[in-house]
């Protein structure tokens, strides 16, 4: 560093700067005790002040430690740092960097405290902060839970202003003019006589220079990038086939491998024998991992075909073998025992229920498979002192402890190289594929070693989605809701996917009634219970988790009481919604869908209601009765997120996510049969098709104090929705999904 | 054996049964084509045999008939096909990883039909399967590239 520095005061290098090396700018440098990781890489003459910033010869580069499973992530948080760097976005690299405790998640603590999104209390807020400062100390690297807008709302716009005054100020430094009269534009600092100074001209005094503190972020009003469209980042490489995903990615010397593992998620092998694999083309090796084994080969295909050939002995599950035992544990849970939390309790609904006319319903929920169509994969290369692995995921930080573990290499020396997801919807939050990878690769070091799951085994060892279970019972009163009794039952999410980190969590599953307890209605006598079943097949946060069945649950339920009251199912929802924000997009739907517009016989229109991670989202769909069956026609959606930082990317995820919901809604489930699923493959696992997929209108609502993330809170109405749809047009009330084993679809 | 890919002839030495799909990504490094289900359910692996969009997981090594074309034949970032364009005018990519066996489903359908409904739409594209849920997209960059492609001709 001392010698550019030294260059770089005495020659004054106005737009000529050779760069030996570079500059790196982040921020709250001076806010966090974790030094910036873009230091420990740089040679001599380098520099790195912050680190979501790194400027080189190469040119700049923005790190972007949000994964990217196809939501955008990438692109999002390059247009956070981008609008107050003032370069454009045709100007820039992004680069995920290695995983860091500085990269922690300053939204996913928040979003844990046990209050309502609504709650700006004193209280509510205290806690959240305290979850924060866990967060920062766990160094919680994790993309997920619609956190990553949240996260970086604030973050990255202030690193990009804290990169950009320190280029400022060393353009100052080399021209003497002061830092008032410098202004900054498309990766450039001009003087007031018109002279440009690349930023990478700038880079080698920066270097020398403390980052700028105390800068303020600018006005909303003056934004050029946030909120407007853009070309995403992987457009042009998605759209060309030139994408290189995890699945894709190559070393030198690089061998292939497939697992077989307990089709019985957990039980044991018994006996093998692997007499014809080890006969097959290409097959090099058949090695011992945890609870199975693994075929190494030349190819995937071949190591595909030669695992498939393996002839194994498996051991029974540690879960019920069959379906009937799995629901009867779901509604055995109905129990002051096995009571895990009762955070919504206004008025009294014991009273409120007694001696009156109650409403009655129970609903379901099935396991699902997150499936994202790229099958999971990971490359991991174990050396004498290191080991890199080259995968997607979200949880790149507990990847290094896990590869750590397997290995006896120190944690600092696992370098996880984070690659393009084709898909994730909460699948790659799991660890399976690389700590399976990793038991490979110790065997053979040195060696880089590829496992590629085959569909197959991906689909049959899925963490899925919890099954879950509803007992609504509740009262209506001069046609109007007057009581609500909402009882959910499902095993804990949380607890499963922590337990496979060696992790357990005390306390309440708020998991267990999200999507339910806060929603912000005011209803007389409220009530929503949690309870907790027990563990049964390994489940997982599948997007949108809890509130993925409980939207479902709650606001059918509050339909079949809006309809037995006899009232108009948007007027009534309007009259109970006391939340302002949450009003205005059930007011926005009903006049996108003409709602109260009258219909052919055969056509009906649902509207739902539900506020998940903060996002109070309502949809409207209209469906016809045709002879062929159900056919779903046009969706109407409107979300509530504070700011819409992009509105192509924006609406991209609310089709896609309502697609998904819509689709699992009405065709999908795993069920398990002799403690193995049924479903292995696209056959059986039914996904959405286009034929299916109905018109899809959206608008975001900027109305709120909060800005949130999307990538989730659309899923949890849609379902509903049908389901209000569908009792609309046939009179036929759909309380379990899949749809499809009560009623038919186009 | 030999076969051509995107105007290239290739000689591999591979078992007659090993899918074409499994041929293009691990023999010869073409990486557009992907794998999905590997039993003709989703298309990722859609590439095109003289011109005929098929499921690359379901031929035969031996049974690879005509000129092959992947994604990476169809077009380039630097010379893009009508659909490839439209694609990116509509943005339609999520993940992505369907959006391949998208395309070259897509660039057969719009050659044979220069002004596609709805349901012609549907049919020629339901055996590709999105789960990000792109389908309105794609639905709007179908119709822009069958527009684009007549107009052009």
């Amino acid at each position: 560093m001392g010698k550019l520095k030294t260059i770089a005061r005495r020659t004054f290098l106005i737009g000529s700067a050779a760069i030996a090396g570079g500059v790196a700018f982040g921020v709250y440098k001076y806010k966090t005790p974790y030094a910036n990781p873009l230091l420990d890489n740089l040679a001599e003459g380098e520099a790195a002040l912050t680190p979501y910033v790194k400027i080189d010869a190469s040119g700049i580069t923005l790190i972007t430690p949000r994964a990217d499973s196809g939501q955008g992530a990438y692109s999002v948080q390059a247009i956070l740092i981008a609008e107050e760097l003032d370069v454009e976005l045709d100007q820039i690299n992004v680069d995920p960097g290695m995983p860091d405790k500085v990269y922690y998640n300053t939204a996913l603590g928040a979003d844990g405290a046990p209050f309502a999104p609504t709650d700006d209390s004193f209280a509510a807020n205290s806690t959240r902060t305290v979850m924060d400062s866990l967060m920062k100390f766990l160094g919680m690297q994790v993309t997920g839970g619609s956190t990553t807008v949240p996260d970086s709302y604030e973050k990255l716009r202030l690193a990009g202003a804290v990169a950009r005054e320190t280029l400022k100020a060393a353009a100052s430094q080399q021209t003497g003019i002061a830092v008032s009269e410098l202004k900054t534009a498309n990766g450039m600092v001009e003087t007031p006589d018109g002279t440009k100074i690349s930023y990478q001209d700038l880079a080698g005094i920066a270097a020398t220079l403390d980052p700028v503190d105390g800068v303020a972020l600018r006005d909303p009003s003056t934004w050029r990038i946030v909120g407007k469209p853009h070309q995403r980042l992987d457009t042009l490489a998605k759209s060309t086939g030139t994408q290189e995903y995890g699945i894709d990615f190559k070393r030198d010397g690089m061998v292939h491998a497939m697992v077989r593992t307990n089709p019985r998620r957990g039980g044991e092998m018994i006996s093998y024998d692997d007499t014809e694999t080890k006969a097959m083309r290409g097959v090099q090796n058949v090695l011992p991992i945890t609870g199975g084994l693994a075929v190494i080969a030349d190819n995937t295909w071949r190591a595909i075909q030669a695992a498939n050939a393996l002839e194994i002995e498996w051991g029974d599950a540690p879960y019920p073998a069959e379906m009937d035992a799995h629901w009867q544990a779901l509604s055995d849970s109905f129990n002051d025992d096995q009571q895990d939390s009762r955070m919504r309790d206004d008025g009294d609904v014991t009273a409120a229920l007694e001696g009156a006319e109650v409403v009655e319903a129970e609903y379901r929920a099935p396991y699902l498979a997150h499936a994202p169509l790229e099958p999971i994969s990971a490359v991991v290369e174990v050396s004498k002192d290191r080991v890199d692995v080259w995968t997607g995921t979200q949880i790149p930080r507990f990847l290094q402890g896990n590869v750590a573990d397997i290995t006896g290499v120190d944690f600092d020396n696992v370098y996880i190289h984070a690659l393009m997801m084709g898909g994730s919807f909460g699948h790659r939050l799991e660890a399976r594929v690389v700590k399976e990878a990793t038991e490979i690769a110790v065997q053979m070091p040195g060696v880089p070693v590829k496992l590629t799951y085959s569909r197959e085994e991906d689909l049959s060892h899925n963490d899925t989605r919890q099954i879950a279970m509803a007992r609504g019972r509740g009262t209506i009163k001069d046609g109007k809701v007057e009581a609500f009794d909402l009882s959910i039952a499902m095993p804990s999410v949380i607890a499963s996917q922590m337990s496979r980190q060696g992790l357990s969590v005390p306390g309440p599953d708020t998991q267990i009634v999200a999507g339910a307890w806060e929603q912000p209605l005011a209803i007389p006598n409220y009530r929503v219970t949690g309870y907790r079943a027990p563990e049964l097949a390994p489940i997982s946060s599948w997007r949108s988790v809890g509130a993925s069945t409980n939207g479902f649950f709650h606001d059918v339920f509050l339909d079949e009481l809006i309809v037995a009251a006899g009232a108009d199912q948007m007027e009534e929802r309007l009259r109970l919604c006391w939340h302002e924000p949450s009003r205005k997009v059930l007011e926005k739907v009903a006049e996108m869908s003409n709602w109260g517009a009258p219909l052919a016989a055969n056509k009906g229109r649902g509207v739902a209601f539900c506020m998940s991670f903060g996002v109070a989202v309502a949809e409207v769909i209209e469906v016809t009765n045709t002879d062929d069956g159900i056919k779903l026609d046009n969706v109407w959606a409107a979300a509530e997120v504070g700011k819409v930082v992009d509105p192509v990317m924006f609406e991209n995820m609310v089709q896609g996510g309502i697609n998904w919901a819509l689709g699992h809604a009405i065709i999908s489930e795993i069920t398990y049969s002799d403690g193995m699923t049924e479903q292995e493959n696209f056959d059986t696992f039914e996904s959405l098709r286009m034929y299916q997929s109905p018109k899809i209108e959206v608008v975001g609502l900027e109305n709120g104090d909060h800005v949130r993330g999307i990538g989730e809170p659309m899923v949890p109405p849609a379902a509903a929705a049908l389901s209000n749809a569908i009792f609309a047009a046939t009179g036929q009330r759909i309380r379990e999904m899949p749809m499809n084993k009560f009623i038919d679809f186009v | 054996m030999k076969l051509t890919v995107n105007g290239t002839q290739h000689e591999v030495d591979v078992e007659p049964d090993m899918p074409l799909l499994w041929v293009l990504r691990d023999e010869l490094g073409i990486t557009g084509p992907k794998y999905g289900c590997g039993i003709a359910q989703c298309g990722a692996c859609t590439v095109h045999m003289d011109g005929e969009p098929v499921k690359s997981c379901q031929i035969a090594a031996e049974d690879i008939d005509g000129e092959i074309v992947t994604i990476e034949g169809l077009g380039t970032p630097d010379a893009l096909h009508a659909v490839q364009s439209a694609w990116i005018e509509h943005q339609v990519a999520q993940c992505g990883y369907c959006q391949s066996g998208q395309m070259m489903t897509a660039a057969a359908f719009v050659l044979e039909t220069p002004a596609p409904t709805d349901s012609e739409i549907d049919d020629a594209m339901s055996g590709n399967l999105c789960r990000c849920g792109t389908y309105p997209r794609i639905r709007a960059a179908v119709k822009t590239a069958a527009k684009n492609l007549s107009e052009g001709a």
